[in-house]
C-alpha cells in the first residue's frame, strides 16, 4: 500500500512537471489523470493582454498539440446610455485557433476602447445624475457576428468613476461562442451610490477571458477490501478503553453510597445533626423538582 | 488504514441510525397516509355470488384498484407506470382482471381477490391504432376461453388462462383503421369492421378458432367517414360521414353491407357545431351530442332512425345492463338545483322510468362526468340499482337507494401546488375545537402512560395507550398551536378544486371547486397552475382571515390569457375573481405589504410587463419608490437564453393602466444551441431563512458563505444528452452547471461534467446547491455538490478590527460590486434514480439540514446534508472530525432506517413540500403524487422540547413519592430523638 502510495505521487509530480502550470493540481486527493483533465483557465488580470487558455479542456488533447492555423478576428462593443440606442464602443482583437481536432478557441485577446466624445460625456454625466444603467452589449458568437443575440450586460454608472472610468470584463466563453459578460468596476460598488464624476474620461479597462471548468472527478476507490501484506485482512478493532471510562457511571454512584455511609457511621454519636440533615436536603431537591415540569411545559 | 476509515464509518453510520429511526408504535403519531386512484376511467362490477361485493376500477392515474362496495374502501391497487396508461379493463372467469395498457402492448391478468398478477403478455404490433379488449361474457370454463385484443393494427387472441398468444391476424399491413370488433354470444364467428382510407367500409369474418378469414366484404362510400363508430346493436353500426352531418346506420348481416343515410338536421332542427357519437353503449339506440343538446336516437328494426329524447342540461348516460334476456336498462344522470337526479329507464320504452331518485349533493362537485350502474334484486324480489358517479371534482360516489353510501375524494390524486396557512388563534371564550377533554380523563389518560412506563400495563392498557396516542385530540384541533405543528395544508388539484387539509390527522377542512377554473366562454382550457399565499395577517390575526392566491391560465400556451382567484383560507370562500386577465408567466412576492398586510405581488406577463396586485392605489405609493430596485428575470427554455429586467415605467400599450409597468432589458446569457440546452434550474426557496453567514471551519478558521437571493442555479446538456439515458456516448454528451446572478447576469461559477447527462433534478439551499445526474462513463447516478463563499468579507476575522468596527459585516451588499467568491465541488455516486428533491427548512434555520430525495421506490429518503459537504477528505484530521467532517467515500450511504415514509408508499411521487414549525428544531413534510403523506422531521432530534409521551404523571407521582418520604424520615428523626432523650 504504501509503495502504492509513492508511487502515485511520483507520477502526479511528474505530471505536474510536464503541465507545470497550476496551482490547483497539488490538491489533497486527486487522482493522477485529474491533472491532465484539469486544465481550466483563468486569464490573467492584465491591462488589456491576455496570455491566453488552452483548448477547452472537453476534448482530452495537452497543451503542446499543434495548431492548425492561427488567424485574427475582431468584433465589436457596443455601448448604451440609459435608453438610448447602441453605438461602437471599442473593438475586441484576439487570434482563432483553430485545432486538429476541430474546436476552435480564441487567445490573446486585446482590447482598445473608442475615446468618448463631447456627446457621449454628457451622455454619461446624465446617467451619472439619475443613477441610471450604463450598458455594453457584444456579440455572442465572434465569427459571424452578432450570432443568435448579443449578449447584453448593464451596471449603474455610479459605479464606474474612480479616478477614471475604471471598467472589467469577464467574458464566459465556449470556443467561438460568447456566453455571458460579467460587466462592472473591478471592486466594490457600495450602495447607496454617491454621486461621483471621474477626474479623467478615459476608460481604464480590465478583460478576463474565462472557459468552463471541469467538475471535480467523483473518487472512486477500489482498495476497499484492501488486503494486508501478508495477504490476511487487516481487522483494526477498536482502541481498549480503561476501566474507569467504562464503568465510571457505576462507580460514582457506588462511591457517594459509600462515602455516604462512612459519613453516616461516623456521625453516629451526635444522632440529631444526621436527622435534621436528611429533613433539610430531599427537601430542596423536591423543590427544584417541582420547579421542573412548569418549565418544561410552556415549550 | 482503508479499512480503518471504514470501521470508523460504520461505527459512525450505526450511531447516526438512532437520530433517525422511528419505533413501530411510533407510526401514525405525527404522520398520515393517504391512498387514492384519481379519476375513475373505467369500472367493471363483480357483484354475482361473491361474498365480497367489489367494483374494479381503472383510473387516469394509470391505476387499477379494486374497492370494497360497502365502503369504498380500496382492497387491493396497483399503481403502473407513468406510460403505462390503461386501455381497457374487464373481468373474466369470474376470477381474473384483464387490463391492456402501453397502447395496447401489454396484456395483464390479475387475481381478482387479492390482486396478485397471474400472468403477462406481450402484444407486438406494426403500427398505433385503436385498441380494444373484448372478453367473452361465458363462464363456462371447460371451453377454451379466449381474449380477444385489438391493438398495433393487430388483432391477437389470447388464452385468459394463462395468456398464451393463439394466433394473432395482421390488419396494418392492409393499412386498415379498424373500428370495431364483434364477437356475438356464443358464436364463433368474429366480425372485424373498419375503413380503409375513409371512404371503404371493410367488414371480415374471421373463425375464433384459428384466427382464419371466412368472409371479406368491402363497400365503397363516397362521402367517406370521420371519427369513431359505434355498435348499436348486434349487426348495426353507426358513424358520421365526414362532414359531419349526415348520420350513416351500417348495415352488415350476413356478410352483407347496407348503409342507410339520415339527415342530422332531421333529427335536430337546430344543429350547430361538431356533431358527436357518445360511446355510451346502448343497447338499440344511441347518442350524439351537438353544442347545445344531448340527443338520444333508436335504430328501429326497418333500420330508421327516430328520436327519442332531446336534453337539454348537461347529463351522463350509462352503458346499458341487461336485467333479463330481453330487458336491458340505462341510466341517465343529471345535475340540477343541487340536487342529482338519477334515473334509469329500460331501453325499449322510454317513458317507463324503473327507478327515479334525487339525491342532495353538495355544490363543490360540480357536474357529473361518467356514470356506471350495476343492478342487484332486492328483498322483493324487484330489481335494485347502484350508480359509481365520477364527478367534476374527480370524485367518485356510489349512490344507491337515494342516497349517497360513499363517497371518495380522488381529486387529491392530482395535487399541482401546495400551500400552507397558519390556523386561527385560540380566542378567549370562543373554542373552535368540539373536543376538549374533561381533567378527570387527562388524568385517567396518564396513569394508564405511567402503568405503560412501569411496565405493568396489561395488553389491553397497551392497546388503549396506543390508541389514545393516536387519536390525541391535541392534534386535530382547529387553532393554532404553540409548536406550530397544526397547520392547514392548501392543496390546488388538477381538476380546479382546491382543498384545506389539517396537518394533523389529513382530513379535509374545507373544499372549494373554484367558479372561475371551470370551463367558461371567456376561458376555454382552464387550467391550474400555482397556489400562493396572498394575505397573511399577523397584527391582525385576530380579526382578519389569511387568503391565498390561486393563478391558473386559460390554455395550455404560456401566452394564453390568465386567471386569479383570491379564497379565504379558513372559510373556503372565493373572495373575488379576475378572468380573464392577462398572461401570467411569472409570479413574484415582493417584500412589502399595505396596511391590510397583503402582500404586494408583481405578475409578469409573456411579454414581461410586470402587472402590481393588489390593484388599490395604496400599494402603488408603496411600489413606486422601490421601482428602479425591483429586477427580475426570464427564462426562454428552447431558445436558451435568459434575460434580466428592470421596470421602465408604465406600459406604453396602455397608458391608462398605472399598475402596468414596461421592462427594460439590463442583461442577456445566450447559451450556444449547438452544444447547450437548458435541463434544470433552480433558485433559494423565497421564505428560506439562514441564521448565519459565517461557518466556522477546523483550525478556527471562518469561512463566509455568499448568501444572495437572487442566484439561479442553472444546468444545460448537450441536446443529444437531454433524452433518455442510452441515447448519447459519453463523448458526445457533457453536463455545464452555472450559478448565475440574476440582478447583473453575472456568471459566478461555471462547471463542466463530462459524459454526464439529463434527467438532472436541483435543490438550491443557503450557499449549497445539489444536483443529481446520470454519469454514463461510470454508468451511474451520481449528486453533486457545489458551495460558494464570499471572499470578500473573508478578512473579517481579525478579533481586533470586529472591535474597533473595521469590518464590512454591516455594510449593505450590492449586487453591482464585483463578487469575490470561491465555489467547492464534490461529487458522489447515488443508487437511486430520484423523482423529487427538497431540503428541510426550519424556523430559524439553526438546525442542521437534511435533503429529502423522492426515490424512484416512490419513497421519501433523508439524507444528512453533511455527506454532501465538498470538504470531506478521506483522511480527515482530529479537528475536522470534531466539526463533523464524514471521511470520503466515493458513494453515499442509504440507511434503511433513515426513509421518512418508513414502511408506507406514496405512490406516484411527484413532490415534497417542507414547511418550518415553530419549534425551531422540526420540520414539517408533506409528500404528494397519487397518494399524500405527511410527517413531522426532527434533523437533529427534538433538542427543544419534550417528547409527545414524557410521562408527566411519573414526574408528579415521583415528587409526591419525595414529599411523602420528606415526612416519614421526619417523623421518624422526631421519634428518634424524643426517644434519645427520654434514654
Amino acid at each position: 500500500m504504501e509503495g502504492d502510495k509513492a508511487w502515485r505521487i511520483l507520477r502526479a509530480m511528474v505530471l505536474l512537471l510536464v503541465t507545470a502550470s497550476h496551482p490547483h493540481s497539488a490538491r489533497a486527493f486527486e487522482s493522477d489523470e485529474l491533472v491532465l483533465e484539469q486544465e481550466d483557465d483563468l486569464g490573467a488580470i492584465g491591462g488589456g493582454i491576455d496570455p491566453l487558455s488552452p483548448p477547452r479542456s472537453r476534448k482530452r488533447y495537452p497543451d503542446n498539440h499543434a495548431a492548425d492555423s492561427d488567424s485574427k478576428i475582431q468584433f465589436p462593443l457596443e455601448h448604451a446610455f440609459g435608453d438610448s440606442d447602441f453605438s461602437p464602443a471599442g473593438t475586441f482583437s484576439a487570434r482563432l485557433k483553430t485545432w486538429s481536432h476541430g474546436p476552435q478557441t480564441l487567445t490573446k485577446l486585446r482590447f482598445s476602447r473608442n475615446a468618448l466624445t463631447e456627446v457621449d460625456k454628457e451622455k454619461f454625466q446624465k446617467l451619472l445624475q439619475e443613477d441610471d444603467f450604463y450598458r455594453i452589449r457584444l456579440p455572442s458568437n465572434v465569427l459571424s457576428p452578432p450570432g443568435r443575440d448579443y449578449i447584453v450586460s448593464s451596471i449603474k454608472a455610479r459605479c464606474l468613476p474612480r479616478d477614471g472610468l475604471d471598467e472589467h470584463f469577464v467574458i464566459h466563453m465556449d470556443g467561438v461562442n460568447i456566453l455571458a459578460v460579467n460587466y462592472g468596476s473591478p471592486g466594490a460598488c457600495p450602495y447607496p451610490r454617491q454621486l461621483k464624476l471621474p477626474a479623467k474620461w478615459s476608460f481604464n479597462s480590465h478583460t478576463v477571458l474565462k472557459n468552463s471548468e471541469q467538475a471535480p472527478r467523483t473518487p472512486v476507490f477500489t482498495e476497499e477490501v484492501s488486503i494486508g501484506e501478508n495477504g490476511e485482512v487487516e481487522v483494526v478493532k477498536p482502541p481498549e478503553r480503561s476501566f474507569w471510562a467504562k464503568y465510571w457511571m457505576y462507580a460514582i454512584p457506588l462511591g457517594l453510597i459509600v462515602m455516604n455511609a462512612v459519613t453516616q457511621a461516623m456521625n453516629m454519636p451526635p444522632e440529631e445533626q444526621a436527622g435534621g440533615q436528611s429533613a433539610s436536603q430531599p427537601q430542596q431537591g423536591a423543590s427544584t423538582a417541582q420547579r421542573g415540569p412548569t418549565a418544561v411545559r410552556r415549550r | 488504514m482503508a479499512i480503518r476509515t471504514f470501521v470508523l464509518l460504520v461505527l459512525f453510520l450505526s450511531s447516526m441510525n438512532l437520530s433517525f429511526s422511528l419505533y413501530e408504535d411510533q407510526v401514525g403519531l405525527m404522520d398520515w397516509h393517504q391512498k387514492y386512484i384519481g379519476k375513475v376511467k373505467h369500472a367493471v362490477f363483480h357483484t354475482q355470488k361473491a361474498g365480497r361485493k367489489r367494483v374494479v376500477v381503472s383510473t387516469e392515474h394509470n391505476v387499477i384498484a379494486s374497492l370494497d362496495l360497502r365502503h369504498g374502501d380500496i382492497y387491493w391497487r396497483h399503481v403502473l407506470g407513468a406510460d403505462d396508461a390503461i386501455d381497457g379493463i374487464d373481468i373474466t372467469l369470474g376470477k381474473y382482471v384483464i387490463t391492456l395498457s402501453s397502447g395496447g402492448s401489454i396484456l395483464r391478468a390479475w387475481n381478482l381477490p387479492d390482486g396478485q398478477l397471474v400472468w403477462e403478455s406481450v402484444l407486438k404490433g406494426s403500427k398505433p391504432s385503436k385498441t380494444m379488449l373484448i372478453v367473452p361474457t361465458s363462464f363456462r370454463v371447460d371451453k377454451e376461453n379466449l381474449i380477444l385484443a385489438f391493438a398495433e393494427g393487430c388483432l391477437h387472441a389470447v388464452s385468459s388462462v394463462d395468456g398464451e398468444i393463439i394466433w394473432r391476424k395482421d390488419f396494418a399491413a392492409e393499412s386498415l383503421d379498424v373500428q370495431q370488433v364483434i364477437q356475438a354470444p356464443g358464436e364463433e364467428t368474429i366480425h372485424v369492421l373498419g375503413y380503409l382510407e375513409s371512404f371503404q367500409f371493410h367488414a371480415y369474418q374471421i373463425n375464433s378458432r384459428k384466427g382464419d378469414e371466412i368472409k371479406h366484404v368491402t363497400v365503397d362510400f363516397p362521402g367517406g367517414f370521420s371519427g369513431d363508430t359505434l355498435l348499436v346493436s348486434g349487426d348495426v353500426l353507426v358513424a358520421l360521414d365526414a362532414t359531419r352531418s349526415i348520420l350513416l346506420t351500417i348495415f352488415f348481416q350476413d356478410g352483407e353491407i347496407n348503409f342507410r343515410k339520415t339527415q342530422i338536421s332531421s333529427l335536430v332542427d337546430d344543429s350547430h357545431g361538431v356533431v358527436e357519437i357518445l360511446p355510451s353503449k346502448l343497447a338499440d339506440m344511441f347518442a350524439l351530442k351537438t353544442n347545445k343538446f344531448l340527443v338520444l336516437a333508436r335504430v328501429t328494426d326497418g333500420g330508421k332512425v327516430e328520436l327519442v329524447e332531446k336534453i337539454k342540461e348537461a347529463a351522463a348516460l350509462s352503458d346499458a345492463i341487461s336485467l333479463s334476456e330481453s330487458q336491458q336498462a340505462f341510466a341517465l344522470v343529471r345535475h340540477e338545483n343541487e340536487k342529482l337526479h338519477f334515473v334509469v329507464k329500460p331501453v325499449h320504452d322510454w317513458n317507463m322510468d324503473l327507478l327515479k331518485e334525487a339525491i342532495k349533493i353538495d355544490n363543490h362537485r360540480g357536474r357529473v362526468h361518467k356514470v356506471f350502474i350495476n343492478n342487484y334484486i332486492r328483498t322483493d324480489r324487484s330489481h335494485g340499482f347502484r350508480a359509481l358517479i365520477v364527478m367534476e371534482d374527480h370524485s367518485l360516489s356510489l349512490i344507491q337507494q337515494g342516497e349517497m353510501v360513499w363517497c371518495r375524494e380522488d381529486g387529491l390524486a392530482s395535487v399541482i401546488d401546495v400551500t400552507t396557512s397558519e390556523l386561527p388563534v385560540e380566542k378567549d371564550g370562543v373554542s373552535v375545537s368540539k373536543v376538549e377533554q374533561n381533567l378527570f380523563e387527562w388524568l385517567k389518560g396518564h396513569i394508564l402512560k405511567l402503568k405503560g412506563t412501569l411496565m405493568l400495563a396489561s395488553p389491553e392498557d397497551v392497546a388503549a395507550i396506543q390508541k389514545m396516542r393516536l387519536k390525541s385530540s391535541e392534534k386535530s384541533k382547529m387553532t393554532r398551536d404553540h409548536n406550530g405543528f397544526r397547520k392547514l395544508l392548501i392543496v390546488l388539484t388538477g381538476a380546479g378544486k382546491v382543498f384545506a387539509l389539517h396537518t394533523g390527522d389529513g382530513r379535509i377542512v374545507w373544499s372549494l371547486l373554484l367558479q372561475s377554473l371551470r370551463k367558461s366562454e371567456k376561458c376555454d382550457y382552464p387550467t391550474g397552475l400555482r397556489i400562493y399565499p396572498w394575505q397573511v395577517p399577523h397584527h391582525h390575526a385576530l380579526d382578519e382571515n389569511p387568503s391565498v392566491l390561486v393563478v391558473g391560465r386559460c390554455g395550455p400556451s404560456d401566452d394564453a390569457p390568465g386567471l386569479l382567484s383570491f379564497i379565504d383560507a379558513y372559510t373556503g370562500q372565493e373572495l373575488n375573481y379576475l378572468v380573464p386577465v392577462h398572461s401570467v408567466v411569472q409570479v413574484i412576492p415582493l417584500p412589502f405589504t399595505d396596511s391590510t398586510e397583503q402582500r404586494l405581488h408583481l405578475l409578469v406577463d409573456a411579454n414581461q410587463r410586470a402587472h402590481l396586485y393588489p390593484r388599490s392605489p395604496e400599494a402603488l405609493s408603496i411600489f413606486r419608490p422601490e421601482i428602479s430596485n425591483i429586477y427580475w428575470y426570464s427564462v426562454e427554455a428552447d431558445n436558451g437564453i435568459i434575460r434580466g429586467h428592470v421596470s421602465k415605467g408604465s406600459c406604453s400599450y396602455n397608458e391608462e393602466d398605472e399598475y402596468c409597468f414596461d421592462p427594460k432589458d439590463l442583461w442577456s446569457v445566450v447559451l450556444p444551441a449547438e452544444s447547450e440546452k437548458i435541463v434544470a434550474m433552480g433558485t433559494r426557496k423565497i421564505n428560506e431563512v439562514v441564521h448565519t453567514q459565517a461557518k466556522v471551519i477546523a483550525d478556527q478558521d471562518v469561512m463566509y458563505k455568499y448568501i444572495s437571493r437572487n442566484l439561479l442555479f442553472l444546468a444545460t446538456t448537450a441536446p443529444k444528452g437531454s433524452g433518455e439515458i442510452g441515447s448519447a456516448t459519453p463523448e458526445e454528451s457533457w453536463l455545464v452547471v452555472y450559478l448565475i446572478d440574476t440582478i447583473t447576469g453575472r456568471i459566478l461559477h461555471r462547471m463542466t461534467h463530462q459524459g454526464s447527462q439529463a434527467p438532472v433534478r436541483a435543490v438550491f439551499s443557503e450557499n449549497w446547491v445539489v444536483y443529481h445526474y446520470f454519469n454514463l462513463r461510470a454508468h451511474r447516478y451520481e449528486m453533486s455538490v457545489v458551495e460558494i463563499y464570499d471572499q470578500s468579507r473573508a478578512d473579517n476575522k481579525d478579533v481586533l478590527k470586529l472591535v474597533v468596527g473595521k469590518h464590512n459585516l454591516t455594510s449593505p451588499v450590492s449586487s453591482y460590486s464585483r463578487p469575490e467568491v470561491i465555489a467547492k465541488s464534490q461529487s458522489y455516486f447515488f443508487t437511486h434514480s430520484v423523482k423529487a428533491i427538497t431540503v428541510t427548512s426550519t424556523a430559524k434555520g439553526i438546525t442542521s439540514k437534511q435533503l429529502l430525495i423522492g426515490t424512484i421506490g416512490d419513497q421519501v429518503l433523508a439524507l444528512d446534508k453533511r455527506y454532501l459537504d465538498p470538504r470531506r477528505t478521506i483522511n480527515p484530521t482530529q479537528a475536522e472530525k470534531e466539526e463533523g467532517i464524514i471521511p470520503l467515500t466515493d458513494s453515499l450511504p442509504i440507511i434503511p432506517q433513515s426513509y421518512v415514509t418508513h414502511a408506507l408508499k406514496v405512490e406516484g411521487l411527484r413532490g415534497i413540500v417542507t414547511v418550518p414549525a415553530k419549534l425551531e428544531s422540526t420540520t414539517l413534510v408533506f409528500t404528494y403524487g397519487v397518494d399524500l403523506f405527511f410527517t413531522r422531521l426532527a434533523p437533529s432530534r427534538t433538542y427543544d422540547s419534550l417528547t409527545e409521551d414524557f410521562s408527566y404523571a411519573l414526574l408528579l407521582l415521583t415528587i409526591a413519592a419525595l414529599i411523602v418520604a420528606i415526612f416519614v424520615t421526619w417523623i421518624w428523626s422526631e421519634r428518634k430523638e424524643l426517644q434519645e432523650k427520654w434514654r
